[in-house]
């Protein structure tokens, strides 16, 4: 909004990425000369039709699939977790439970609630303040009355992994599908599906430098599916509408550099992050990380501050060309702070500050050095103008200090 | 990104008149940290004229929340508190050129501010009667606590009718299924599925039916209250007439209706009910009205 007065930061990579220029290079010749639809027989649509094999091979090697076949590509991340949690219902009508966990991505929540009122019963994992889940509530869940476990990788607000291995092994001995949202883990852990029980994956290619609105959902193979879309042929009935051609030849290059730079993303990236990590919270008082700072994405930094409101520190940082993101009610329209920060618990005096930083593979020392000087003064600035904050700490007891006369 | 005028990010960046302002003499707190945010508005009034010599306020919130209070303490800088009391939440948004319709509750929080630093130096109690819900209809702002209520209050059954009286719904369409969604919750709390046809809002009450004897009408209301009766055993309670006295129908609820949160909403639905069946307005009052006129 305003101009920011040196080159901006960028450090909303959660939400989305650069699509890579060497992404960009690819997917050109796709809108031009390689226009041809992929079905038709004339050479047009030959050509198009061995990119899009490459691009499909790409990503089974990002993934680890044992097959190409089982890359199925969508729009999008969310249409990939639709498809899957709807035909896990439709292919098994005799089972009519859902596992999934209080912080997954709307994604997947809001359409859990919506078959809640089709008379669906869903059963969400909690998150302790760590936002871990109990393995035990899990297990004593998993029934032949369950349909389908839908657990993410990784949280897309605080990075925190989730055991999705481990308890697709056990969705597996009980004899229920499991299909997990890897939008955030895709391209920044190392992901091998073959070697795991997991029977279905989303993932959204402009979360690893590819364009918007493409996706492909994992397919293991043999695993009974019912399509969302019909009405032809594509991706071998599974997904119709003719195919987005330049964009998956986008998320194909996206994939093989996302291989290149898996190294790269833990180590260098996760020292960046945790430099600047260190360096705000060294600086700033009543401020601390949220997750599981131990078992999370290399990536991703979420920090509470305390006493101050999020989309007031994103506008002062905005200023300064630094982008981030906030769990503030504020920033989204809704009353409520994030859904993942009140299921952790963390206290409203902290919720309503949670800032995201989420890096990439573009960001430089120099950024992370601008960053660490910019946030500390912010936070000041906002904490003086806080009814809540005194000279140099919180006002005692400050929701009795600030005494509504209604309250 | 909200889509916030120039003037709001100036007085966010440049925020007029904040911090303490030592020598108040009328202080206003509203809001909480749980809600994300909340203002003090501070006062300083000249004894004599009334007139306000100085504001000034401390605000945890978001751009808006503090754009607003700058510009609350700049619109009432000079003003007598009964030039000030007249200042609307609407005003605010105005100084400001406007805000986003997601942050009209920041110009309301602004004008409650105000109003509670004026009782309190004015020595008076002052009260919130502002409840907030999510925000379901984004083009004319209105929250769901307040279609909600409309819905139980006016009996209200369809999409159309919620538009009607509170505007939501009205323009773009795309909160349809969220009015929906309030509509469902209210009718299953009544007991009453959503009528599928309702009646046009404006239509008065029918009368065109042959008037009942006072017999016919005693057996109508007795048919109409038999025919709830399983909905509400259902849920573990019960109702019983006691009393007809004119348009006054005194009823005893028993079980786990009398003393339920949604006593008033079971009456409401009864009587529009006995309305619809009757013909004619009547009023459906639990049996410890009787004596009082109905009120």
């Amino acid at each position: 909004m305003n101009a920011p007065t040196c080159s901006p930061i960028y450090l909303d990579n959660n939400a989305t990425t650069r699509c890579d220029a060497a992404v960009v290079e690819a997917m050109l010749p796709f809108f031009t000369e390689q226009f041809g639809n992929p079905s038709s027989m004339h050479s047009f649509g030959n050509k198009v039709g061995q990119a899009l094999k490459e691009a499909r091979g790409r990503v089974q090697e990002l993934l680890g699939a044992a097959h190409d076949s089982e890359i199925v590509f969508t729009s999008c991340g969310t249409e990939s977790d639709s498809t899957a949690i709807l035909s896990a219902l439709k292919a098994q009508p005799e089972r009519n439970q859902i596992i999934t966990t209080v912080v997954e991505h709307p994604a997947v929540l809001a359409l859990c609630e919506h078959l809640e009122k089709e008379g669906y019963v869903v059963h969400r994992l909690k998150v302790d303040r760590r936002g871990r889940l109990d393995l035990d509530e899990y297990k004593s869940l998993l029934s032949p009355r369950v349909a389908v476990v839908s657990v993410m990788w990784a949280n897309n607000e605080t990075g925190t992994l989730f055991p999705v291995e481990a308890m697709a092994e056990m969705a597996n001995a009980a004899g229920v599908m499991f299909h997990t949202d890897a939008v955030q883990a895709v391209g920044k852990v190392p992901i091998d599906l073959k070697n795991t029980k997991i029977d279905m994956l989303s993932l959204s290619g402009h979360k690893l430098h590819a364009p918007k609105g493409i996706g492909v959902l994992y397919l293991r193979r043999g695993l009974r599916f019912r399509p969302l879309l019909r009405g032809g042929h594509q991706e071998r009935g599974r997904r119709a509408g003719t195919e987005n051609s330049a964009s998956i030849v986008g998320l194909g290059k996206a994939a093989d550099l996302a291989m290149a730079h898996m190294a790269y993303e833990n180590s260098e990236v996760k020292r960046l992050r945790d430099k600047m990590e260190a360096g705000i919270l060294a600086q700033v008082p009543r401020a601390f990380v949220t997750g599981d700072p131990a078992n999370r994405l290399p990536n991703t930094a979420n920090i509470a501050f305390e006493f101050v409101e999020g989309e007031a520190i994103l506008l002062l940082l905005n200023k300064q060309g630094i982008a981030a993101s906030s769990g503030s009610a504020c920033t989204s329209g809704s009353l409520e702070p994030s859904h993942v920060m009140r299921a952790m618990g963390i206290p409203y005096t902290a919720a309503h500050g949670t800032i995201r930083f989420s890096l990439s593979r573009d960001n430089t020392e120099a950024e992370i050095d601008r960053v660490i000087a910019a946030v500390p003064p912010i936070i000041a600035q906002l904490r003086k103008l806080s009814p809540y904050w005194g000279e140099d700490g919180p006002v005692e007891e400050p929701e009795r200090a600030f005494a509504p006369s209604y309250a | 990104m909200w889509d916030y005028s120039e003037k709001v990010k100036e007085h966010f960046f440049n925020p007029r008149n904040s911090g303490v302002l030592d020598e108040a003499n009328g202080v206003g707190d509203v809001g909480s940290i749980s809600c994300g945010d909340a203002l003090r508005l501070m006062l300083k009034v000249d004894p004599e004229s009334e007139c306000i010599i100085d504001a000034r306020f401390q605000t945890f919130g978001c751009g808006s929340a503090i754009a607003s209070s700058s510009a609350l303490t700049e619109i009432v800088r000079g003003m007598t508190l009964d030039e000030a009391l007249k200042v609307t939440n609407q005003d605010i948004a105005d100084y400001l050129d406007g805000l986003p319709p997601e942050k009209m509750h920041c110009s309301v929080m602004g004008r409650e501010a105000l109003h509670a630093a004026i009782a309190n130096y004015r020595g008076e109690e002052w009260t919130d009667d502002h409840e907030e819900g999510a925000l379901v209809c984004k083009c004319f702002a209105v929250d769901s606590a307040l279609i909600e209520e409309t819905v139980r209050a006016n009996n209200l059954s369809t999409v159309e009718q919620v538009t009607n009286y509170t505007k939501a719904g009205g323009s773009c369409a795309t909160c349809h299924e969220a009015i929906e969604d309030i509509l469902s919750k209210v009718a299953a709390e009544r007991c009453t599925a959503p009528v599928a046809e309702a009646k046009p809002v404006a239509e008065p009450a029918p009368n065109g039916k042959a008037k009942l004897t006072n017999f016919q009408r005693m057996r109508k209301i007795e048919e109409v209250v038999e025919e709830i009766r399983p909905m509400l055993q259902r849920d573990h309670g019960d109702i019983e007439i006691v009393e007809v006295e004119g348009r006054n129908i005194f009823v005893k609820l028993h079980g786990a209706c009398h003393g339920c949160m949604m006593e008033h909403a079971t009456l409401g639905g009864i009587q529009s009910k006995l309305a619809e069946a009757l013909g004619e307005m009547v009023r459906v009052l639990p049996v410890g009205a009787m004596g009082h006129g109905g009120h």
